[in-house]
This record gives structure tokens, C-alpha cells and sequence, in this order.
């Protein structure tokens, strides 16, 4: 009969731990910690085991918990890199100690997308963005909206502008836009990852699905999404008119040339929207992330330094396939120089 | 086999008596405590992380109706609006229409399909929120708006509470999906006091000739009264603290309008909305002031609840 005896449990425990071992070698790999943005999340997740795959040494654990958990976590020292979407503020880097080095890491677009069925390719101009959310325009044949689009039979029907509920760096880049379009609506509202909406007829949905469940739901409503969730969702788009007076959709391409015309973004001048360029779309920002200049653990920051260098540059590659708009080559030229400022 | 006696030594009931009880309610002891302490400190802690909020904004919070996170300007007023009118939209349905089905199932269903029915009542609770809300935003919401909303804007499009622009979500919807959540929680301990009410009663009753209607109606709910209110509460509760299905049909809007197909906000949709993406302090402590507040309102309605049962329904209560 065979009987569990203390040695052979213990064997038979060393064995399987052994085994264990060799089969998943990453066990003994380092993990690096991330928090932060969940805009970034689906790149980062994609990025990061690509780069496990190259570097058997190391893994990457993200954790989307937000940027305002991202920016805690980095503060308390518990992770090794944090991740935003509107940079660290003078007080949140002097909270963290100072030092703090900011990259941009990712580049997103906000894409207008409503609902008239009889409309096909809707026209505004910045001015009609505004104003509807303002609430100053409150139907669609207004004269204002007729103006933009002659010739198309605009049905008389209230417009329903639909908000981001949910604090986010979409409805960031998206009310920093309003905000640089217009002094009444930066005065009025300003720029935030939320805001108080002062449309009366305004409506928030919580994250992206929800603004585009309100949308497609609501005869007449209009609402701001990720450029990677319109895309994917195959959402009907409003063509807006960029600084040079050209209207066109939200695309990758557009965004690309936003955000080539500013290779010197920082963290305290990072605003690209109504960027300049017949191509640019109006509508783009950066999504960060932050990093210590002098930090203690040297092996550790080298190795989040080398991940994060293959992440702003070859790293971009894979953004492009899950329909994120990859950094232009000086932006990247940038976020390396600011990378090779850590010591190490 | 020759049959053996026990030959453990004979047991003093005193001693271990003594000590099995000691045991008994220590634990029980423990359990209340930590019970006790979780609560306590769980308003301690929630005091703790508003004190800023508190001591800058003061009593006006909860007056205030502006909640504008970029100039760090907060009040809870349209968020308490929100909370306090959705819950009761959805306590005075789901009251009437649980305890009409408990009373149903407990009275006059055949014996067949009460306990089948029953479990149908009781997987409604199974559902989890997140799934009532998506189910509300593409089901509900669309019903509403085409064909409800406007039925009672033209028959009763009078009365302030069915004016203005409807938009599907809203007040009323969020009512609605709520009611449905707290359902099977008034049904399903209905049921239970109902069926709890003695035979006595009920044989008296329909001795003394009453129909099968007037003995439920004047003798068996008066008796079960105090049960079905405190389900009542107890579903109240539920649907002041429910967050991820109110937020998604409530339309997340910080305003208070008199009608009920405005778009509305709740406590809980606010902090669930608004707390991963808060950064500075004062933020983040006005949002944990708002689940304090969401704590003492509840604490409120237990304890108003409570002091009405025992002041109105003690006086009689059936035996």
C-alpha cells in the first residue's frame, strides 16, 4: 500500500516546485509595476508582452486604475512608472518630491460622432462645437448649423450634446479644445477631466460606451469619443473644420500631423489641439507618463528606462494596429531625450 | 463480535457545559463587535477623508447645487435630489407590485406553481447590476422614450412632473430599473411573512364568513404589516446605494428639474463616476463627503423607518 510518508511528501512537493520553475522561467523574471490612465491600457497590454517576448527578463504588471490612482501610487513609490493623461501639475510633482520627469507615451484623437439618419457627413465649424455645447444652438436647423452646410435638409429636431459622465483625459483634450476655440467657454467652463456642462439639454453617458449608446439611441444627440472606439465601432463621424479652414474626419493621419507641428511638447506645454496644418485634426492630445530623475533603485529604473525607450519608439509600431496614432519621429526624438535625463 | 459499552468516562454537564457556553458566546460577542467596529469606523474613516471638504464648504454642501470640479467649487443638492427621488420612485412600485405578488403567491397561487413562481421572483436578485444596466440603456430606455414618456407627457402633461424635452433617460427611468432590482427583495421576505401569519387568523376570519379577499386584505396583511415594512426598508436601502445600473439610464447631469424626464445624478454614480480620474484634494474629498452623506441618509431612513414601525405598529399588532 502506498503510504504518504513525510519524505515523500516532501520529494514529491520539491519535485513539482522544481518543475514549476523550469516551465516558467518569467517566474524568476523582474516585474515592473504601472498604474495609471486606462486610456493607454489596451496599448500598454499589447506593448508590454511584446516587449516579455523579446526580453525574457523582465515583465511589465499595469494596473488601469486611472490617472488619479496612477499619480497616487506614483507619489507613494509603490510602482515603478506612473501613467496620465494630463500631465502632473507643479503641485502634484512638488507632492511627489520633485524630480519627476514626464514623456509622452501615446497619442489619441477625439472623434464627433451624432445621430441624423437624413444627414450624411455632417459639417461644423469649431464655432458650431461650441455652441453646442455651450447650448447657445439648440436645434439642428439652426441658421448657424444651416450655414455650414448648404444645401442639406436639416430636420428640426433638438440637439442633445452627450458628455463624458466619467472623470477622463477624452473629455480633457476635448474641453481644452472648447476652451482654446473659445474665451467664453474657458471662462465659462474651462478645461478638465470633468466639468460642470452648462448645455440644458446636455447628457452624460459613463465612458465611451456610454456616450456612444446615448448617441446611437437619441435622435438628434452628439457626442465626443476615443478616435480607436469610433474606429472600431464604425461610428458615423461630423467632419470639423481645423485651423487652416479644411473639414475632414478624425483619422490617424490627422492626428499625426497635429501633433508633428509641436515636437516640443513638455509637461508644462503639452496642449496640441487647434493645432496648425492643413491636415491636423483639431481635436488631439498626449496621454503621459512619469518617471523619477534620481531614483533609488538603480537596476530597477534602468530596466522600466529600457522598457519605456522601446515603448516610445518601437513600441509605436503596435499602437498603430489597435488604432491608437503612433508618436511622430519628433515627438519620439523628444520623449528619448527626456528618458536619457534619468540617472542612473 | 460481542457487543462492547462505551468506555469513555462519564461526562460532568457542569464543567464542559460551562465552558462549551463560555466558547458560544465569546464568539458571538465577537461578531458584534466587529460588526460594531466596521460600522464606527467606517464613519470615522469617511469623516476623516472629508474634513476638507467639510471644513471649507461647511453646512452649504449640502444646499449647494454647483458641482464644478475646475474651479473646486462642490455641492450635493442635485445629487441628494437625485438619490432621495429615484429610490422612492422605485420603493412605491416595487412596494405595490412585491407585495402583490407575495401575496399572491403565498394566498392564492395553487401549490403547483407558487414555489416555481416564487424561485422566478427570487432570480430577478440574481442578476447582477451591470447587466440591469445595459439591459436598461438598449431595452428600457428606448421604450420609454417612444412610447411611455410621450403617453404621459399627452394625458398628463399638466402636472410639472411630466413637462419638458424627453430624452429616454432620466429620473423616471432610473426609477423604473431600480424598482425592478428591489422586487424581488420586498417579494421574496413578503412571501415569508405573509406566509408566517398564523391559521388561526385566517380560519377565524373566514369562520366569522369574511371572503377569501377581505380575510387577506383586514386580517392577514395587518398582521404581517410590520415584516412587509421592514422589507420595505430593507429594499429602500438597496436602491439608495445602488450605483452601476442607476448610472447608466439616470443621464449623469447635476441639475434639479421638476420633471421627472430630465436627466438626474445619484451619490453613488457621482464617486463611482468621478473617483479614479480626481486628483486634488479637495476633490477627492468632496467625493468621499458624498458617500458620507449617502451613509447618514441611509442611516436616516433605517432609523425613521424604525421609530414609525414601533410608534404606529406596535399598538396592534396581531398575534
Amino acid at each position: 500500500m502506498f503510504r504518504m510518508t513525510r519524505g515523500r511528501l516532501f520529494a514529491a512537493l520539491a519535485g513539482t516546485l522544481a518543475v514549476a520553475t523550469a516551465a516558467f522561467p518569467a517566474l524568476a523574471a523582474t516585474q515592473l509595476t504601472g498604474a495609471g490612465s486606462t486610456f493607454d491600457y489596451p496599448f500598454f497590454s499589447k506593448a508590454f508582452y511584446q516587449y516579455s517576448q523579446n526580453n525574457s527578463d523582465v515583465t511589465v504588471n499595469y494596473q488601469s486604475i486611472g490617472s488619479g490612482g496612477g499619480i497616487e501610487q506614483f507619489t507613494a513609490k509603490t510602482v515603478d512608472f506612473g501613467a496620465t493623461d494630463v500631465p502632473m501639475t507643479s503641485q502634484e510633482v512638488q507632492r511627489a518630491g520633485g524630480g519627476v520627469l514626464q514623456v509622452p507615451i501615446a497619442l489619441g484623437g477625439v472623434a464627433l460622432t451624432y445621430n441624423l439618419p437624413s444627414v450624411k457627413a455632417l459639417r461644423l465649424t469649431r464655432e458650431n462645437v461650441v455652441d453646442i455645447y455651450l447650448g447657445k444652438i439648440t436645434k439642428w436647423n439652426d441658421a448657424a448649423l444651416k450655414k455650414t452646410n448648404p444645401g442639406v435638409a436639416l430636420p428640426d429636431l433638438a440637439v442633445i450634446p452627450v458628455n463624458r459622465s466619467d472623470g477622463s483625459g477624452t473629455t480633457y483634450i476635448f474641453t481644452d479644445f472648447l476652451s482654446t476655440v473659445s474665451p467664453e467657454f474657458k471662462t465659462k467652463v474651462g478645461a478638465g477631466k470633468s466639468v460642470q456642462w452648462p448645455a440644458a439639454g446636455s447628457v452624460g453617458g459613463k465612458g465611451n460606451e456610454g456616450v456612444a449608446g446615448s448617441v446611437k439611441q437619441t435622435p438628434g444627440a452628439i457626442g465626443y469619443v476615443e478616435l480607436a472606439y469610433a474606429l472600431e465601432n464604425k461610428m458615423e463621424q461630423a467632419l470639423v473644420q481645423n485651423k487652416a479652414g479644411k473639414f475632414a474626419i478624425c483619422t490617424t493621419v490627422g492626428v499625426k500631423a497635429a501633433a508633428a507641428t509641436r515636437p516640443d511638447v513638455n509637461a508644462t506645454n503639452f496642449s496640441i489641439v487647434d493645432a496648425a496644418g492643413a491636415d491636423s485634426w483639431p481635436i488631439s492630445g498626449y496621454s503621459w507618463v512619469v518617471v523619477y530623475q534620481s531614483p533609488q533603485d538603480k537596476a530597477r529604473a534602468k530596466m522600466t528606462k529600457d522598457v519605456l525607450a522601446w515603448t516610445v519608439t518601437k513600441g509605436q509600431a503596435i499602437a498603430g494596429t489597435l488604432d491608437y496614432v503612433p508618436l511622430p519621429e519628433n515627438v519620439q526624438a523628444t520623449a528619448m531625450k527626456t528618458l536619457n535625463q534619468i540617472n542612473l | 463480535m460481542t457487543p462492547t459499552t462505551p468506555t469513555n468516562p462519564p461526562i460532568t454537564p457542569a464543567a464542559s457545559a460551562g465552558r462549551a457556553d463560555r466558547a458560544f458566546f465569546i464568539t458571538l460577542w465577537a461578531a458584534v463587535t466587529i460588526f460594531t467596529a466596521t460600522a464606527v469606523g467606517l464613519f470615522i474613516q469617511l469623516v476623516n477623508g472629508s474634513w476638507q471638504s467639510l471644513t471649507t464648504f461647511g453646512f452649504g454642501f449640502i444646499v449647494d447645487s454647483q458641482w464644478n470640479p475646475v474651479t473646486g467649487h462642490f455641492g450635493a443638492l442635485p445629487m441628494i435630489y437625485g438619490t432621495v427621488v429615484s429610490s422612492f420612485i422605485a420603493i412605491a412600485f416595487a412596494a405595490v407590485i412585491g407585495i402583490g405578488a407575495a401575496t399572491y403567491l403565498a394566498e392564492f397561487a395553487p401549490r403547483q406553481i407558487a414555489d416555481p413562481l416564487a424561485t422566478l421572483v427570487e432570480l430577478l436578485a440574481a442578476v447582477p447590476s451591470v447587466v440591469y444596466g445595459l439591459w436598461g440603456l438598449f431595452v428600457l430606455v428606448p421604450i420609454l422614450r417612444a412610447f411611455v414618456d410621450p403617453f404621459l407627457q399627452a394625458h398628463f402633461g399638466f402636472l410639472p412632473i411630466f413637462t419638458g424635452p424627453i430624452y429616454g433617460v432620466g429620473l423616471l427611468t432610473a426609477g423604473i430599473i431600480l424598482a425592478i432590482m428591489i422586487l424581488p427583495t420586498v417579494s421574496a421576505i413578503s412571501r415569508d411573512v405573509i406566509r408566517a401569519v398564523g391559521r388561526e387568523q385566517r380560519e377565524g376570519g373566514i369562520a366569522l364568513g369574511s371572503t377569501r379577499w377581505e380575510t387577506t386584505w383586514r386580517i392577514v396583511l395587518p398582521a404581517a404589516r410590520t415584516g412587509i415594512f421592514g422589507a420595505c426598508v430593507l429594499a429602500l436601502g438597496r436602491a439608495l446605494g445602488e450605483t452601476i445600473a442607476a448610472t447608466m439610464v439616470i443621464g449623469n447631469k447635476s441639475v434639479i428639474a421638476a420633471s421627472l424626464f430630465a436627466p438626474s445624478y445619484t451619490l453613488s454614480s457621482v464617486i463611482a463616476n468621478e473617483f479614479t480620474e480626481a486628483t486634488s484634494d479637495i476633490y477627492i474629498s468632496s467625493l468621499i463627503e458624498l458617500g458620507l452623506i449617502l451613509f447618514i441618509i441611509s442611516f436616516i431612513v433605517n432609523g425613521a423607518a424604525r421609530l414609525l414601525v414601533n410608534s404606529v405598529f406596535s399598538r396592534n399588532e396581531g398575534r
